[in-house]
């Protein structure tokens, strides 16, 4: 463990910890596993999210329980390989900082493709179509589509992965104490409120590292209460618990989940933009600040997905309309705007690394301003469960966080190394996937604002439009992805560790 | 309200769009002084900050004084409402009664009666014009005023198994 000392009332932390060779050697591994898991996942589900915008074009044709089915594994999928992945990465940078257990991190890896199995078993052999979301009391109300035991694996799959999630957590936070004493220093809050001098090398993705910790840890706490409490409804109905109660930690859970794993990814920006600039990204009290705010306002926000559940509590609806524009200051002020003056006359060599975690900074910011504003009462009853939603998330998922893996993905190739070329192949990857993924963000955006509900099988004639345009441009997205997946077949498992 | 809030957040995006493009144009030329860059950023990132919470601050108080959605306590009469029942069902709807008048308010009394629904209302131009949910064990309270006489669409926005999609009926606005 590295050492701390005390020099004129400052923390100095010598930053690195030390591993040896066979464990820096098998922590590669694993998070090449990680990366590698994610990606073929997220392919598979981007070719989902195609059939689906297909069907509603017209252009194919299947049936509407397959077509449930398709979206249940696109949602599910899509959160868990934005979870693996994304853990992955901030696993990478983290464990730089604080002593992390090789072991719990392939257990929570073997735990999650346990729960995968059980999932893709749920859906496509026992047919479970009731949406990754699993709102009660639907899992137990298929009208005999599904099977009593379908829902049951399909909810026990999500436990399994979240189980495993809790222990990677747990030896996270286990690995943050004992480097820092307490969460509130790993955060920078004894900096941020005047009881250590503030010390601009403390890193960034302990302060992000700790954060998702302890709202992940939260948020899969509240799924698991939920998802024990649909099981046993499944199989004794006498117990009916509160349906507003049960999507109230859904919703925690699930906003909780995929929020964290942007949050987790965008250490790779932090670590990697300041390398290739050769200009530092400084963590101060203006950066604890609004990461202190921050695991607060994503486990807070989550009510702006029930607003038209009219008998919330007011001050809750209020809460979350207000929190949602609070979520995004800090991305507009700190980290976006961080990344804009570290890249700003800093001669930065332009790779396929470097534009995508630049782009990532881009879809971030640019995909809070749809959010922000369904998340207006007023307006979220004429945009709530439209396509707006999906165009709001899909911003943020294909322009955000895919861009923050892919471009952590090419690191470990080594693409970005200076005097490197461009390879032709990559940078058809990249304008592929930067025009499908604008292309199909807006198509769905435009969709909503023509007031086009989500999750439908089937259009009406007046909507197929818009689904054949998306159709395009989901294409365009499995291209680029394709491109960036294989590139990571080839080239990953035999690159070194660029650090 | 909807065209607005699409040309809102069109110019927003297109603003950063812009913002970052200027970065990338300016990224090539090193200026090794980077201190002077924080410098010169962080006092513009200042207002910037300030001007976010000054709108946000606006924004959430104008938009939620009076609050949008009725009071649920309250009960809606029939002598100044019109009130329909409304049940939501796998996979379908009971509307009672199924006609109203433009220009009169309607109270909604919507309920789920065994999974969550979701009561959206679309004109004949299939423009979404309102919406609750349609939840078990609860009745939400939905008050609109139809301007338009017309036949009015009601679709399913919550997701509640294999025909979600085919649950549709009309109300007719006289």
């Amino acid at each position: 463990m590295s050492s701390t000392a005390v020099a004129s009332g400052k923390i100095e932390y010598s930053n690195s910890v030390e591993y040896s060779d066979s464990e820096n050697r098998n922590a590669l591994i694993a998070v090449k596993a990680h990366l590698i898991g994610g990606l073929l996942v997220f392919l598979l589900m981007m070719l989902a999210g195609l059939t689906m915008r297909a069907v509603q074009g017209t252009w194919l044709e299947i049936g509407a329980d397959l077509f449930y089915q398709i979206m249940t594994v696109h949602g599910v999928g899509v959160v868990g390989a934005a979870g693996i992945a994304s853990t992955g990465v901030l696993w990478y940078f983290l464990r730089q900082y604080v002593r992390l257990s090789n072991s719990i991190f392939w257990i929570n890896f073997i735990i999650f493709l346990t729960g995968v199995v059980m999932i893709l078993g749920s859906i496509f052999l026992g047919g479970y179509g009731g949406a990754w979301t699993f709102l009660y009391p639907l899992p137990a109300k298929s009208m005999g589509v599904w099977s009593t035991g379908a829902a049951a694996v399909f909810q026990l799959g999500l436990l399994v992965i979240g189980t495993g999630f809790l222990i990677l957590y747990l030896d996270m936070g286990r690995g943050i104490l004992a480097r820092y004493g307490s969460l509130s220093r790993a955060l920078g809050l004894t900096q941020l409120f005047g009881k250590e001098a503030v010390d601009y090398t403390h890193p960034a993705t302990v302060v992000a590292g700790t954060m998702v910790m302890i709202v992940n840890f939260l948020g899969i706490a509240a799924g698991a209460v939920v998802l024990v409490m649909g099981l046993i409804n499944l199989y004794t109905p006498e117990f009916q618990p509160d349906a507003l109660l049960m999507k109230n930690l859904i919703y925690f859970f699930g906003h909780v989940f995929i929020n964290a794993t942007i949050y987790a990814s965008v250490t790779a920006v932090y670590e990697l933009l300041p390398r290739y600039t050769g200009r530092p990204w400084k963590t101060n009290k203006v950066f604890y600040a609004a990461w202190f705010a921050i695991v607060f306002m994503v486990m807070a926000v989550y009510p702006h997905h029930l607003m038209m559940d009219f008998p919330m509590p007011q001050w809750a609806l209020i809460v979350g309309q207000v929190l949602s524009f609070g979520s995004g200051i800090p991305v507009l002020v700190v980290t976006g705007y961080g990344a804009l003056m570290i890249v700003y006359r800093s001669g930065i060599q332009w790779s396929t690394t470097t534009k995508l975690l630049f782009l990532s900074m881009f879809g971030w910011a640019a995909g809070v301003i749809p959010a922000i504003l369904d998340a207006m009462i007023t307006v979220n009853r004429v945009f709530h469960n439209t396509l707006w939603v999906p165009g709001h998330f899909h911003f943020y998922l294909l322009l955000g966080l895919l861009p923050m893996i892919f471009g952590f993905t090419y690191h470990l190739i080594g693409e970005g190394r200076q005097g490197d070329q461009l390879k032709a192949t990559d940078n058809l990857g990249f304008y592929a996937y930067l025009i499908g993924a604008l292309m199909t963000s807006m198509v769905f955006l435009a969709s909503g604002a023509n007031g086009i509900p989500r999750r439908w099988a089937t259009h009406m004639t007046e909507w197929v439009t818009f689904a054949q345009v998306g159709t395009v441009a989901a294409a365009l997205v499995v291209l680029g992805a394709l491109i960036f997946t294989l590139r990571a077949l080839i080239s990953l498992p035999r690159a070194a560790d660029p650090r | 309200m909807v065209s607005t809030v699409y040309a809102v957040t069109l110019v927003c995006m297109g603003l950063i769009v812009a913002v970052f493009y200027f970065v990338i144009v300016n990224s090539k030329k090193v200026e090794a002084d980077y201190p002077s860059i924080t410098k010169k950023w962080y006092g513009v990132r200042s207002k910037w900050f300030l001007f976010l919470l000054t709108l946000g601050i606006a924004v959430s108080f104008v938009s939620t004084n009076p609050f949008p959605i009725p009071d649920q306590k309250k009960d809606y009469p029939e002598n100044d409402h019109q009130v329909v029942k409304v049940g939501a069902y796998q996979w379908y709807w009971t509307i009672a009664p199924n006609t109203v008048d433009a220009g009169k308010p309607v109270a909604f009394l919507v309920t789920g009666e065994d999974v969550n629904h979701g009561f959206g209302i679309y004109d004949e131009n299939l423009n979404l014009v309102g919406q609750t949910q349609a939840m078990p064990g609860y009745t939400n309270k939905f008050l609109h005023t139809f301007d338009k006489p017309g036949k009015y669409k009601i679709l399913c926005l919550e997701y509640c198994g294999l025909a979600h999609h085919a649950m549709i009926t009309e109300l007719t606005v006289k």
